[in-house]
């Protein structure tokens, strides 16, 4: 354990008083729960917070239905073992046109499962703030995102007009129908939370550790054959391989990486000598430069 | 006794804001950092060469600049606008660097960052030396309480690495900071582009002898707060099962003790503290910087906003401060106007009474001023709507800064620092007297009440009221009418026409409606009154169910039509400037009491209306 006021100490803590200013600044938060790390780190934060008590925030998950089936499994025995409830979000509309992201493309899938299935979520339960487990360290778009970054009624991020945020005041006044994004990881680093959760003991996905799965590898990303919804190209052989995921999302557009890091400890020994960043196995990320920025302003999380 | 401080194992945390142009090499330093410390991924790399042929300015090399450099419109422009937050670690410590933009136009960002740093490194070109702009960032970071700073002398290649440069620079530099507070100035000669002495020493200096930038940011020792007095501000009260009560918070000063002794400010109830909560179980002392949640031995009402303080060393608690202003919005910073101010976890009604001077931070000058405009700093006086606990800034930085918001658009406006609080309202106790506004308004069988007319030049408004005054005069009733017009030939004829002096003409006006209805009288207000937050004011200073705000609405070209005074043509013509609606702003009330169409009544049957409106509510008979 380290001692008082290590750096771990001092986020923990600055992330505990973000997440109770945001209680007690909106009449609905949400949290938005997407079953990775930061989520789960996120998480156990609430949980911290406002112990004894529960916290007082709704938890939502927005299903693109292309999530790893080991995600969803894992999803459903967390909420069983903490007592809490879960709100799912499927966007139906977009199901209904059969959007995915192997008929459509990682950006269509990307926009109409899951940034409009957001917005739709929000709307439909009147949530005036969304708590969620972005880090500025993720990319140079979010290195400038506020702790509490107001979205007007459209949902939308301007991010040459953004409130000042000055020591430990956030503003969290809205109009009706405006929100707030909360982001209280927005201080952590990829190998804050890894550390982390060594040290907390956080259950996460099991995804993360080093495993023979098979594997096709299809424009330089490795993509894991999770279910008979991944039509094989001709010559394509699925193969076992030793891999791991560093991030977690739809599982033709998330690549793994060659590891053999099967547990904690060697994951953030793996880190410490890292040189690809973690959303380098996002195929999303790389249609142009500056793509986040684009995707975030139109109200991706 | 405090916490242990950080020993060998235990990495620490250091804050630190980086200050200086583009011109100064300053991203390419903060670049240099990140990519030496090896913090940079690979494929950030890869980017960074796609990215240093489509925007770099440094010719075939990898521009480090563009590694810090954030949002595209950025890239193109080729400066930082706004506040972006890096991280690296070393073995020793972990890093947050605000990197904030150099130019005067960007002082507000600059302002934020430098809100949470320990430390802060100035930047300056060894060839240029110091600028007006390495004084405006001195007296910033100064002014937002960093006492550590580091002097980078950059650039050092392009004169020749001369060892007598950088010490003019440095003695130059040492004879400025003496007028700011600082705690240590340490000077370190540079080259970011070539990484002398940012993380390794380099050979190029080998008259320097002290730390590399790196081996200084990981050394330096920075107040963590252990010693101030202890404070704590309730974010959430914590009621779980039918017995738990605690208060949620962070310290953010001093250390507490289980079983110590606190105040709860501004109540003033005392009690003891019966545990420090945390899920991983009940600690004995908790100290600055931390998040739990306390219990007290007594049962005393306290809510979020309240501060937890230590008996002996308890903060003041006042309703009036004399603070610094940074103003950080393009619309201006109006002294009267009321604007909700955030400090702690509080949130309450605030005006600025008095505005002293601003201060010219490139040349360190006061000068008079009426307002604050954008990136402007200012020493003013403040007023809260009820007594508040604070300390002053320097004291503590959670407990003395503040921010203002404006209370319309809900956009964060302006950030203040308090300096010491002022007694004046505190020695002058309201006289109470035996005769009062209802026995003044029985004896005229009456119900006082102020009718306010607002609407542009020409809508009709003094017209209207006059109409209702002569009616209210035939029923019997006491009254008087306050004529914008009248009021600027005596009360306020030292007022012109800029947003400031408005604001300024309809508070006065509001304080005195006030008197006359406290006088029991009917009060007629005919006052443009362009502005929200000023009616919204009015309608607060004037007692509950006593204001009715009366919307004339003349739509703009129909006034312009009429220009019964010939005020419209002198407008246009250029002779009048700031005129309603032409070159200064009319914000329509949302939801008036009583909503006039002109141009759909009569004057008789507007004044029916209002007559009757008084009638509903119980004015007149």
């Amino acid at each position: 354990m380290p001692a008082p006021n290590s750096y771990l100490q001092t986020l923990e803590a600055e992330s505990i008083h973000i997440l109770r200013e945001a209680a007690a600044n909106f009449r609905k938060p949400v949290i938005l729960y997407s079953i990775g790390k930061d989520s789960s780190v996120l998480l156990h934060l609430a949980l911290k917070a406002f112990f004894p008590a529960k916290p007082p925030f709704a938890l939502l998950h927005v299903d693109t239905m292309w999530k790893f089936h080991e995600m969803i499994a894992f999803r459903d025995r967390r909420m069983s073992e903490l007592g809490l409830e879960l709100l799912v979000h499927v966007n139906r509309d977009g199901v209904s046109r059969g959007i995915g992201p192997i008929s459509h493309g990682g950006t269509v899938h990307t926009d109409v499962m899951k940034t409009e299935g957001l917005k739709q979520a929000l709307d439909l339960h009147g949530f005036d703030a969304a708590i969620g487990g972005a880090r500025r360290d993720e990319e140079t778009s979010r290195a400038k995102e506020r702790i509490f970054s107001f979205r007007n009624a459209a949902h939308r991020w301007d991010p040459r007009h953004q409130r000042p945020e000055l020591w430990r005041l956030y503003n969290g006044r809205i109009h009706a129908g405006e929100s707030i994004r909360v982001f209280p990881l927005s201080n952590w680093t990829e190998i804050d939370v890894w550390t982390y959760i060594q040290q907390e003991d956080i259950p996460v996905v099991p995804l993360y550790f080093a495993a023979e799965r098979l594997v096709v590898e299809r424009n330089g990303m490795l993509i894991k054959v999770d279910d008979d919804r991944l039509p094989l190209r001709p010559g394509e052989v699925p193969q076992p391989r030793l891999v791991r995921f560093r991030t977690l999302g739809c599982y033709p557009l998330t690549g793994a990486i060659e590891s053999q890091a099967a547990n904690l400890s060697e994951i953030i020994a793996e880190l410490e000598g890292a040189h690809t960043s973690e959303r380098q196995g996002r195929a999303i990320d790389h249609d142009q430069g500056g793509s986040m920025e684009l995707k975030k302003r139109e109200g991706y999380f | 006794m405090a916490p242990p401080p950080s020993g060998p194992g235990a990495k620490d945390m250091l804050r630190l804001i980086t200050c200086g142009s583009v011109d100064n090499g300053k991203s390419t330093l903060i670049g240099r950092l990140l990519f030496d410390a090896r913090q940079v991924p690979g494929d950030h790399l890869e980017a960074l060469a796609r990215d240093s042929r489509r925007y770099g300015t440094v010719g075939e090399e990898p521009d480090l600049a563009l590694l810090v450099d954030g949002l595209q419109a950025e890239r193109e422009q080729g400066i930082t606008i706004d506040v972006a937050y890096r991280f690296f670690s070393t073995p020793r410590r972990r890093f947050i660097v605000a990197d904030t933009p150099g130019h005067a136009q960007y002082t507000r960002n600059m302002v934020t960052g430098a809100s949470t740093a320990d430390l802060a490194i100035v930047i300056v070109d060894a060839r240029t030396g110091l600028l007006t702009q390495t004084l405006r960032h001195s007296t910033i970071v100064s002014l937002m309480g960093v006492r550590h700073v580091v002097l980078a002398v950059n650039k050092m290649d392009l004169v020749d690495y001369s060892e007598q440069r950088f010490t003019e620079i440095a003695a130059a530099y040492s004879l400025l900071a003496k007028r700011l507070d600082f705690a240590a100035v340490t000077n370190i000669p540079t080259s970011a582009l070539r990484g002398d002495n940012v993380i390794a020493p380099g050979t190029a200096m080998p008259w320097y002898r002290g730390p590399t930038l790196l081996d200084h940011l990981e050394s330096v020792e920075v107040d963590r707060g252990g010693t101030q007095p202890f404070r704590l501000a309730v974010q959430w009260v914590n009621r779980s099962g039918a017995d738990f009560r605690g208060y949620a918070g962070t310290v953010l000063g001093g250390s507490i003790c289980a079983g110590d002794e606190i105040v709860a400010q501004p109540s003033g109830a005392a009690s003891r503290i019966a545990r420090i909560v945390t899920q991983d179980g009940d600690l004995a002392e908790a100290g600055a910087g931390q998040a739990v949640t306390l219990t007290l031995a007594d049962a005393v009402d306290v809510a979020r906003g309240d501060v937890f303080a230590s008996p002996d060393r308890p903060p003041h608690v006042a309703d009036q401060f004399a603070c610094h202003l940074v103003w950080m919005h393009d619309a201006p910073m109006l002294p009267g106007r009321p604007y909700l101010l955030q400090l702690g976890t509080a949130t309450m009604t605030a005006t600025v009474t008095e505005l002293k001077h601003r201060i010219d931070v490139e040349t360190g000058v006061h000068e008079a001023t009426k307002q604050l405009a954008l990136n402007e700093i200012g020493f003013a006086n403040i007023a809260l709507d009820r007594s508040a606990p604070f300390d002053s800034y320097d004291e503590n930085r959670d407990t003395g800064g503040f921010i203002l918001i404006d209370r319309t658009t809900n956009a964060t406006v302006g950030a203040g620092m308090i300096r010491f609080p002022l007694r004046r309202a505190s020695n002058l106790p309201w006289q109470a007297f035996a005769v009062d506004k209802a026995a003044r308004a029985r004896i005229k069988h009456q119900r006082p009440c102020v009718l306010w007319f607002t609407g542009l030049s020409g809508s009709g408004k003094s017209t209207i009221a006059d109409g209702v005054e002569k009616r209210l005069l035939a029923l019997g009733r006491h009254t008087y009418s306050l004529d914008g017009d009248n009021v600027r030939h005596g009360l306020n004829r030292d007022l012109g026409f800029t947003d400031a002096d408005r604001v300024e003409n309809v508070r006065r006006v509001i304080e005195v409606a006030r008197l006359f209805s406290e006088a029991g009288l009917i009060v007629l207000v005919s006052v443009i009154s362009p502005f929200r937050s000023e009616r919204r004011l009015a309608r607060e200073r004037i007692a509950e169910g006593e204001f009715v705000e009366v919307f004339v609405d003349t739509p703009f070209d129909e006034c312009e039509r009429r220009d019964p005074k010939g005020l419209y043509r002198r407008a246009r013509e250029g002779k009048i400037a700031n005129f309603t609606g032409i070159d200064s702003p009319y914000e329509s009330p949302e939801s008036p009491d009583i909503h006039v169409r002109t141009t759909e009544m009569s004057l008789e049957s507007e004044i029916e209306a209002i007559m009757t409106a008084l009638r509903d509510r119980g004015i007149i008979g």
